[in-house]
């Protein structure tokens, strides 16, 4: 078993959703039932196959990558098909086989208009295919071949399925990451000619794309160069993540997109950025991430304020909570900033819990859109009267998100904000000290946008609009199906962060200290 | 004896020959001056084969050369004259001038 | 009786069965069920605190000596004790304290520091007058998380201060419980109620008994939120919603000053551990950073000042009396806010060299919580909602607290505390049991009259009354008066200021006191109807706290008295920490302040009887008088802060601030996004009309053009006439031969 998970275990997991879809392609569109049985099916496998690999992780061993497999692909420019996971990329991917199944239960019996279940799913399917390969692979060609693939589905889903502007949102969505992934490739470029050659399997040096290698053998570039390298990818991820002032497309995108694309978004995809930083920018060029770990730092912080100040003019729901995920965003980014083990653990805490917990305040978002039809927050009112389960879920959700200690949410702000305190490297102390208090700040503000909305919407009596309203009804199956786990996750995680942080921690911890930077 | 004048009366007949192909409208004059050229070709070479048999006696080249053409003008005239024929059934005329239908 | 002490967390526990049990089963099992597991768990959590307070008073009659002392001092730093030379340099102090010696790992070397240390151990024992050896809490820890190479911990400490914290939230819980089975009788939501009630004992219990400032913010929060919930349980009603709100984000504001403060505590001790002693260690250890030391002081006082009603984060208080009278009591007046209060007596090393509270006569901590009593019990005067005068006197009376404990009088500080939840509480569950009577309100002008109707409810409300106003030899009095003297005497110097602000708000508490007392209870009942008493549920909680509020007092007899050594100072003795403790000058019983306090409270509500209950005085001064209705005024706009906070800087947030955010966002980012779209269209319908249209495909077109022209051109030489190709070839043939004759 261990030796067949060496093996094919990571392959399986990206390629599976892939062959899935392929399946489903053959089966005719009519066959709604059997679609549906399809996708699951394939992703509870790719669960399955997530839960072998979390019971076979070394996680003593963290630090080191597990599970590789290293084939040739391209040799032409020394390209490589190199897939591991290590630490930190261990939670996103459990997170990612969680939100796919449970996104296509909540699917279930209610796919947005025009109806088409074949081709949604299908779509879904290619996302998961894209998520988990850009956070399995190790080659940087691979990677970005993966990241580059979530984008068209995406694009597809927000325009077909979408809102009313559904077009305008898919085409800024699409040309906007798209924009910062060619100045990502850019750089990736520029650090295959630019690093050290090394030796290949077959004999002779060869430049390379390898992730594993390049942290080495891009020592040598020359400040200057790795500062606009740094540049090049920082546009990539920074814009993915999303980052004040390039964060415009988030909430067009997540407004129009219908429920399951908005928590897929949400959950997932926002973290390719952040992981791109982790993963890639810093461990292979510390020096430059030092001196822009300042400017990154600036414009996290300001996307915390700026994103909460957002949230509190907002008059739709789904576009407050995309507004949020700005300036929760900024908190994990500001725990990048700092450089050390306290901030970047923090950062990938938060990813997750983010991740769950905007995940369910869209979720609800979707089924009051479902039953409401508007998400107009001066329309809507008295959840807990009229389905008080999902006003209580809602509660929970805000509360999580305002990053109340005892639930998933405080793990990513508290330590980001202490690590501030005591950032790494030669960064500046007093101004990441700044950065601290106007983080705290950004606490404050958070509970202000969310409890008012939870005032507005959750609070009073149901507005007349809709208080005799039949279709207004309490959650149902399948919505709790798909919710469930995820509430549990996040109070689980509330009370026991250490089920993240032991398995980041080493990896974590290694990687900081092989930036060699100091504190 | 020189050849010369032979050659003279040749090129004389040729560019008459010519004249004719080139200018005059009716087919059949057209058809007649070929028939002159080739003529003139023969009375040249026929000087030139008796100059040349002046030296060789075996050679009698030109002669045999000038009864080749003689028999092809004759093929020719037979060919040309049966097109004029079917020009003439079809267009009821056999001016050149009207024979112009691959006019680009 | 096994050793409770190790396996404290089986209390908070209890109380989470409790609160999940109700929270899936509530509703079906139904109400009496309900308040039955509620009352149950509470009880249960009651007997375990008893036995506690039992286990620790035997531990400090018989403190622990030898080995076992040294494993108590190592447990009690926490799991990564990066002080061990401090560590081991206290068991030895300890325990050549108590005539055992146990060999320090690195007692040779440390017998300098271990000098200073036995100094300050020895002059901490003379002063109470008898041998105290130091005794350290019990501290069990487990991992919680890692993070780089420091394991984090979680985990329980209990001394003297957390077993009196566990008794008095289970007592007044309990009561409370109980209480509310009427109170909330028939109530819309009444499992909700009890689940948040099981859900709040269990945050505050878990809080005090926290080993580390990282689980007292984890337990501050979590009562924040149930606070949140039980202010707004009736959320059907905006001002309600409206007050749940405000409380929350009042709280939340201070809170940006405790998690920098947990921040800058947890650096600066070495930034290896959240541990309580380990940073009240590193505070009174002499290689202190001072000035850190004083900014995470002050950073941890934002998050009191909001917490427990401290000026000028003190606003929420009011407005939470829209939750259940219940919740008031239990939440707003005995426990909930009282843990800022025990925030600084947890962490007073900190506190006291922070803000150099042994050599100082003025400072802010000790500022604030005068000028909080004052400004407290002045707005006591212009309300006319019962619960509101309550509210306010409770603002006051955590002034009292902080400024006790900012001018070194910890005991004093932590007593006030302990006997003030008992007689609020009283007070509110009394004004419950009034508004009960009276149709549900709370408005003193619809009162009246009520000691002819309710008898218990008189009885006890007048006894919370005396007591809070401090009469002797009520439990206030002790309190308040060993605060006033702790002002009076202060460390090194006198903290005059506070003492005169001390005794003006004595008199103003009896005064407002008073008033709320004769307006309520004397006079002819103003409002429709017959009011009746209150059935025993209710009135046998009050009973029960009024008799605490009368003999709890004698817990903290001063020696001053001369009683045998049994029945003096009690308190102190078990509650007072010995280790890692600064060492603070106890302040001796002075009877001249007693006097003259307890004249200024019969004089304050003499004044009050005279002016409310006999009208005489200078009634009608705020109609006669510009500079009287002035002050009048400012004072029902409770200073114009919550015009400040609500109408300025909370609209302004989240109206104009927020608009403009979203308008940069709309039309200045997106704008530039858009305004990039809108060139590139442009430019693309340049390059395509210009470029791509005219320019590119011109030259395709022109090429297109160009043969065709040529074409038309050559086409005349296609006569199609025989004779003209043939003359054209002879033409041809000319020029050939003429190059071949003359040029080859």
């Amino acid at each position: 078993m261990k030796d067949f998970l060496n093996s094919w275990g990571l392959s399986l997991a990206i390629f599976v959703p892939l062959v899935g879809a392929v399946v489903m392609l053959l089966v005719p569109k009519a066959n709604e039932q059997l679609h549906k049985v399809l996708a699951l099916a394939t992703s509870l496998v790719v669960a399955l196959i997530g839960v072998l690999l979390l019971a076979n992780f070394q996680y003593d061993d963290g630090k080191t990558l597990q599970f590789v497999v290293d084939k040739s692909w391209i040799p032409f420019i020394n390209s490589r098909y190199i897939v591991g996971i290590d630490g930190i990329s261990l939670p996103l991917i459990a997170l990612t086989m969680l939100v796919v199944p449970l996104c296509i239960i909540y699917s279930w019996n209610h796919f947005p208009e025009p109806k088409n279940p074949k081709a949604f799913l299908i779509l879904i399917l290619i996302l998961e295919t894209g998520m988990i390969g850009t956070f399995c692979a190790q080659d940087l060609i691979l990677f970005f071949v993966f990241f580059e693939v979530v984008l068209l589905p995406m694009y597809f889903m927000i325009g077909v399925w979408g809102g009313e502007k559904r077009r305008y949102a898919a085409m800024k969505f699409f040309l906007y990451t798209l924009f910062g992934s060619a100045l990502m490739i850019v750089s990736f470029m520029a650090l295959y000619f630019l690093s050290d050659k090394v030796p290949v399997p077959g004999g002779g040096f060869e430049h390379t794309f390898d992730m594993r290698a390049l942290p080495v053998a891009a020592a040598g570039i020359s400040s200057t160069a790795a500062l606009w390298i740094f540049g090049g990818m920082f546009m990539g991820f920074g814009i993915k993540v999303p980052m004040f002032p390039f964060h415009t497309w988030l909430p067009d995108a997540h407004t129009q997109a219908p429920t399951v694309g908005s928590v897929i978004l949400a959950a997932v995809l926002l973290k390719l950025g952040t992981y791109g930083f982790v993963r890639i920018a810093l461990p292979i060029l510390p020096e430059a991430a030092e001196k822009w770990a300042p400017f990154i730092g600036l414009l996290a912080v300001i996307g915390i304020i700026y994103g909460a100040l957002c949230c509190l003019a907002q008059t739709d729901m789904k576009r407050l909570i995309a507004f949020s995920s700005v300036a929760h965003m900024g908190f994990v980014m500001l725990g990048i900033a700092t450089l050390t083990d306290f901030g970047i653990n923090a950062a990938i805490f938060g990813m997750v819990a983010h991740g769950l917990i905007t995940g369910m305040l869209f979720f609800v978002a979707g089924s009051a859109k479902e039953r409401f039809h508007t998400l107009d927050i001066a329309r809507l009112g008295g959840m807990l009267k009229q389905m008080p389960r999902m006003g209580w879920i809602l509660g929970l959700s805000a509360m999580a998100s305002l990053g109340l200690p005892g639930l998933a949410g405080f793990w990513g702000e508290f330590p980001a904000i202490l690590s501030a305190y005591n950032p790494g490297g030669d960064l500046n102390e007093g101004l990441f000290r700044v950065y601290m208090v106007v983080a705290a700040l950004g606490t404050v503000l958070a509970a202000a946008y969310l409890l008012w909305l939870y005032q507005r919407v959750a609070f009073g009596l149901p507005k007349e609009e809709f208080a005799d309203d039949p279709h207004v009804h309490d959650v149902s199956f399948t919505e709790y199906v798909a919710w469930v786990p995820m509430i549990v996750l996040i109070v689980v995680l509330g009370f026991f962060p250490n089920i993240i942080f032991h398995v980041t921690n080493p990896a974590v911890s290694d990687m900081v200290s092989a930036m060699g930077l100091g504190s | 004896m020189l050849v010369n004048q032979f050659l003279f009366l040749g090129a004389i007949l040729f560019c008459i020959g010519v004249y004719g192909v080139l200018v005059r409208r009716n087919l059949v004059l057209v058809l007649m001056s070929i028939e002159l050229i080739l003529n003139s070709v023969n009375i040249n070479l026929v000087a030139f084969g008796a100059m040349w048999h002046a030296n060789d006696t075996a050679n009698l080249s030109g002669q045999v050369f000038a009864l080749f053409v003689i028999a092809v003008a004759a093929a020719e005239v037979g060919v040309g004259l049966a097109l004029v024929l079917m020009i003439f059934r079809n267009r009821q005329s056999i001016d050149a001038d009207d024979v112009d239908l691959l006019k680009g | 009786m096994p050793q409770l002490l190790d396996k404290v967390w089986i209390v908070p526990a209890v109380m989470a069965a409790s609160f999940l049990l109700i929270l899936f089963f509530g509703k079906r099992a139904g109400t009496k069920a309900t308040a039955a597991i509620g009352i149950a768990a509470v009880s249960i959590c009651l007997v375990f605190s008893v036995v506690v307070a039992g286990q620790w008073i035997n531990r400090v009659n018989h403190p622990p000596t030898g080995e076992a002392l040294a494993e108590d001092i190592r447990q009690a730093s926490g799991l990564t004790p990066q002080t061990p030379e401090v560590v081991e340099g206290e068991i030895d102090a300890a325990t050549h304290d108590s005539g055992e010696t146990v060999e320090g790992d690195h007692a040779a070397d440390d017998h300098a520091s271990d000098g200073e240390h036995a100094a300050a151990e020895g002059e901490h024992g003379d002063e109470h007058g008898g041998a105290h050896a130091s005794v350290p809490p019990v501290v069990r820890t487990a991992t919680w998380f890692e993070i780089g190479p420091i394991d984090f911990e979680i985990g329980t400490l209990v001394d003297g201060l957390t077993a009196m914290m566990l008794i008095t939230v289970c007592i007044i819980s309990l009561l409370v419980h109980i209480y509310s089975t009427e109170y909330l009788h028939g109530d819309v939501r009444f499992t909700h109620y009890y689940a948040f009630l099981s859900l709040f004992t269990a945050s505050m219990l878990f809080y005090v008994m926290s080993s580390n400032t990282l689980q007292m913010l984890v337990g501050w929060e979590l009562v924040g939120l149930c606070s949140f919930g039980l202010i707004g349980h009736w959320w059907e009603e905006k001002k309600n919603t409206d007050a749940a709100l405000k409380a929350f984000l009042t709280n939340r504001v201070g809170d940006m000053g405790l998690i920098i403060g947990v921040t800058i505590t947890f650096f600066a001790a070495g930034a290896t551990s959240f541990n309580v002693l380990h940073i009240n260690e590193y505070a009174l250890s002499g290689a202190a950073n001072s000035t850190l030391l004083l900014v995470g002081a002050l950073c941890l006082f934002g998050g009191v000042t909001s917490k427990s009603g401290q000026f000028p984060l003190h606003t929420w208080l009011p407005d939470a009396m829209a939750g259940p009278t219940p919740v008031s009591a239990l939440i707003h007046a005995a426990t909930m806010v009282v843990a800022g209060v025990y925030l600084i007596a947890r962490l007073y090393a900190v506190f006291f060299e922070g803000l150099g509270i042994g050599s100082s006569s003025f400072h802010y901590v000790a500022f604030i919580g005068g000028f909080t009593t004052v400004m407290g019990g002045a707005l006591a005067f212009v309300q006319t909602d019962l619960k509101k005068v309550l509210a306010y006197s409770t603002i006051s009376q955590l002034g009292y607290m902080v400024m006790a404990l900012g001018v070194g009088a910890w005991t004093a500080g932590v007593f006030h505390l302990f006997t003030h939840a008992f007689f609020k509480a009283c007070l509110f569950l009394g004004a419950g049991s009034v508004s009960h009577a009276c149709h549900h309100t709370f408005d003193m002008r619809e009162m009246g009259g009520l000691r002819k109707y309710m008898k218990s409810t008189h009885i006890t409300f007048l006894i919370a009354t005396l007591a809070l106003a401090g009469i002797v030899p009520l439990a206030g009095f002790w309190s308040k008066d060993e605060i006033l003297a702790g002002a009076q005497q202060g460390q090194e110097n006198a903290y005059t200021a506070m003492l005169v602000m001390g005794l003006v708000t004595a008199l103003m508490t009896a005064a407002y006191m008073g008033r709320a007392y004769w307006m309520t209870f004397w006079g002819e009942y103003r409002g429709h109807g017959t009011p009746h008493e209150s059935p025993k549920v209710i009135t046998v909680p009050l009973w029960i706290l009024a008799i605490c509020a009368v003999f709890l007092g004698f817990l903290n007899l001063p020696a001053w008295f001369n009683a045998p050594s049994w029945a003096t100072t009690r308190f102190e003795h078990f509650v007072e920490p010995t280790f890692a403790f600064p060492a603070v000058e106890h302040p001796e019983f002075t009877p001249w302040l007693a006097v003259l306090s307890t004249v200024l409270a019969v004089a304050g509500l003499a004044i009050a009887y005279l002016y409310y209950e006999r009208n005489k005085g200078p009634h009608g001064l705020t109609h006669r008088n510009a500079a009287a209705r002035a002050g009048y005024t400012f004072l029902e706009n409770k200073y114009y802060l919550d015009t400040l906070y609500t109408d300025i800087i909370a609209a302004d947030t989240k109206g104009p601030l927020a608009r403009a955010a979203y308008w940069i966002n709309q039309n200045v980012l997106d704008g530039i996004v858009d305004g990039a779209a809108t060139v590139f269209k442009k430019l693309s319908g340049v390059v395509y009309r210009g470029v791509d249209q005219l320019v590119v495909d011109g030259v395709v077109n022109g090429t297109g053009l160009a043969s065709e022209e040529s074409g038309q051109l050559l086409r005349r030489m296609q006569t199609g006439k025989v004779q003209q190709y043939a003359a054209i070839l002879f033409a041809g043939v000319v020029v050939l031969a003429g190059v071949l004759v003359f040029v080859v």
